[in-house]
């Protein structure tokens, strides 16, 4: 990214964005007491938010829910819809920035394509879901009880066996785990407003029967130049979402797309230990950790961008210097659409590359613009730190918003220490850590997922 | 309210939960603060058949251990508690920080006192079969299959480094 891009990312207040945020907020608020109490005051946040959607689609049903709301009829429709409007409202906010970015960058962007939808999942695990978020939406965060929380368990245990239920399960398992981590909920000093929105939000979403959209998908076949490895984890579960450039064979303009990897953990699996968990997919972490291109076969893309991965149409190729792509490639390469349910601006994630800039605390400086460094987004599982974050001067990285604010979260960084340049990834440790005080604190504590797995087939089987 | 605080309230991705640190698993496979207890599974130091179920409950300290066949433990007296407590607690504390384990429980002990200093309950009935099968379920976790369809969910679980 250039100073001038810096500059355009923030030149000014995007039409309507403050306006949407606002009425979220009023949503929000209505959520952390509780849609059976809210008095005047939130019933009209409620109200405000059905008239912002009125002339949309969901307009009449948004409406009819925010008068039976503020009457104390709360049916589960009626706080669907609620959640369907406060969702349409941040998937225009998410379009907003996008574009703005987009924008910035030069950056082109496929149109979305769907083809089938997919088939539509068993309601009887759904309900389960449908009904806590219910009785979480009536009672409001601040009457959350350990018992409220515990009530999800069993619907929860079912989810997580249904792979096709995956994403709503991960989900709610996170949303559970903080809400239970942070009773008693009525005496915490401040709350995580917007975030525990998000999730209910999108749980409700999700917790819906019938089919879904889908994405269109096609093989592709290629060379797949690595940019860095977007780690997500709460206690259990990992994602690892690898970036990259797509070199299609036959001479077709190169893409950017990712390709994911997800596995079910507990809490006590934490730092490198996370990357045995996807041992499975060995090319992937081979490239990841030596650095190098894939050279992939038929392997199917999706529209959103989505590599569906599969080791064994992929195989390990020539080292590949992420920072090469990076300033090759990046500036050509067309980005993907979004899939319409994950419109939000949590999901905007672009790869780009800065060099050269000034680095103040987490502020970085390029030509008098600057941007913030998101330093919370720095996995334990990878070589990355603020010290060497704050030495470095260049880094690969993925453009963020959150809390009104633009930053970056470095996935790599060239810097200098003791005079020396050094070059750090956050995919570097996925074949088990190479710094030697690290590999000294692993051999200390032991595999745990060794232990686990072990204690798990003895007991789960006996 | 300061900028922070409301920037935290406003922010999709901050931190609610904080990560725990890595320890050794073999003596205590299991700990977790829940249902108003801190309570875990330990390994018998004899049999490796053998776990014991361990818990205490926040507040009024009350205790129990047993096996996971709802043997009573040996080692557990009318006011003392086991080794298998003392364990739990130490575990409790590498896991979660001692500031954590201590405010959970409310224990109110010196600076340089064990935990186990501050327990004011007696032995008490606790759900031992309750616990032993949360363990069931956490070990369950490790044999979900991997799965390669991206969760867009996981972008408001961002990775981050461990702080205590
Ligand atoms: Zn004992």
């Amino acid at each position: 990214m250039l100073g001038v891009q810096l500059a355009q990312l923030h030149d000014g207040d995007r039409p309507g964005v403050a306006e949407a945020l606002d009425l979220v907020a009023g949503f929000d608020d209505a959520l952390v007491h509780g849609f059976a109490r809210l008095g005047e005051e939130r019933a009209a946040a409620l109200t405000a938010l059905a008239g912002a959607v009125a002339a949309s689609p969901l307009g009449p049903a948004v409406s009819e829910a925010a008068d039976k709301v503020a009457a104390g009829s709360i049916g589960e429709e009626h706080l669907t819809a609620l959640a369907g409007a406060r969702t349409a409202l941040l998937g225009a906010v998410h379009d907003a920035l996008l574009d703005r970015l987009d924008t910035a960058l030069g950056r082109t962007r496929a149109a979305w394509e769907e083809s089938a939808s997919t088939a539509a999942p068993a309601d009887n695990l759904l309900s389960g879901s449908r009904s806590w978020l219910h009785e979480l939406g009536i009672t409001g965060w601040r009457g959350v009880d350990h018992d409220l929380v515990s009530s999800s368990g069993q619907t929860l245990e079912a989810l997580l066996a249904e792979p096709r239920l995956r994403r709503l399960a991960v989900l709610l398992d996170g949303l559970a785990a903080e809400l239970r981590a942070s009773c008693p909920i009525a005496t915490m000093a401040r709350l995580p407003v917007r975030r525990w929105a998000d999730l209910w939000t999108r749980a409700v979403l999700l917790s819906q029967p019938g089919a879904r959209p889908a994405a269109s998908v096609e093989p592709v076949t290629g060379r797949l130049l690595v940019l860095g490895a977007d780690v997500h984890e709460h206690g259990t579960a990992v994602q690892v979402q690898v970036h990259g450039v797509l070199e299609p064979a036959g001479g077709a303009p190169t893409r950017l797309v990712r390709a994911s990897v997800a596995a079910a953990k507990v809490d006590t699996i934490v730092g490198p230990a996370v990357w045995r968990l996807l041992a499975g997919h060995p090319v992937l972490l081979t490239a990841l950790a030596e650095r190098r291109s894939l050279d992939l076969a038929d392997m199917p893309l999706s529209s959103s961008g989505d590599l569906a991965w599969q080791d064994d149409k992929a195989t390990v190729g020539a080292p590949a210097d992420p920072f090469a792509t990076a300033r090759l490639q990046l500036a050509n390469a067309n980005a993907p659409a979004v899939p319409p349910l994950e419109r939000h601006p949590i999901r905007i994630s672009e790869p780009v590359l800065l060099e050269d800039y000034e680095t103040d605390g987490d502020r970085w400086t390029l030509d008098g613009h600057s941007i913030r460094v998101d330093l919370d987004r720095l996995p334990a599982s990878g070589p990355l730190t603020p010290e060497l974050v704050a030495a470095s001067s260049a880094c690969i990285g993925l453009v963020r918003w959150d809390a009104g604010g633009w930053r970056v979260q470095p996935l790599a960084v060239q810097a200098t220490v003791k005079r020396k340049p050094v070059e750090a990834h956050t995919g570097d440790w996925a074949q088990g850590p190479t710094d030697p005080k690290v590999v000294k604190a692993e051999a200390k504590a032991g595999d745990a997922v060794a232990v686990l797995r072990e204690r798990a087939g003895r007991l789960l089987r006996e | 309210m300061n900028a922070d605080e409301d920037a935290w309230e406003r922010g999709s991705g901050v931190r609610v939960v904080p990560p725990v640190q890595p320890r050794k698993l073999a003596k205590v496979p299991f700990v977790e603060m829940a249902d108003g207890r801190l309570q875990g599974v330990v390994s018998s130091g004899s049999d490796i058949a053998r776990v014991y179920v361990s818990s205490i409950t926040a507040g009024t300290h009350g205790f129990n251990c047993s096996t996971n066949n709802n043997r009573p433990c040996g080692g557990l007296g009318g006011s003392s508690p086991c080794k298998h407590l003392r364990s739990l607690v130490d575990e409790a504390v590498l896991q979660y920080g001692r500031e954590r384990v201590a405010r959970y429980l409310q224990i109110e002990v010196g600076e340089d006192d064990h935990l186990m200093e501050g327990l004011e309950g007696t032995r008490e009935s606790a759900p031992a079969a309750v616990v032993f099968s949360r363990f069931l379920r956490h070990l369950a976790y490790l044999e979900l299959p991997v799965t390669t369809e991206p969760v867009a969910e996981m972008h408001w679980f961002p990775a981050t480094r461990a702080v205590i």
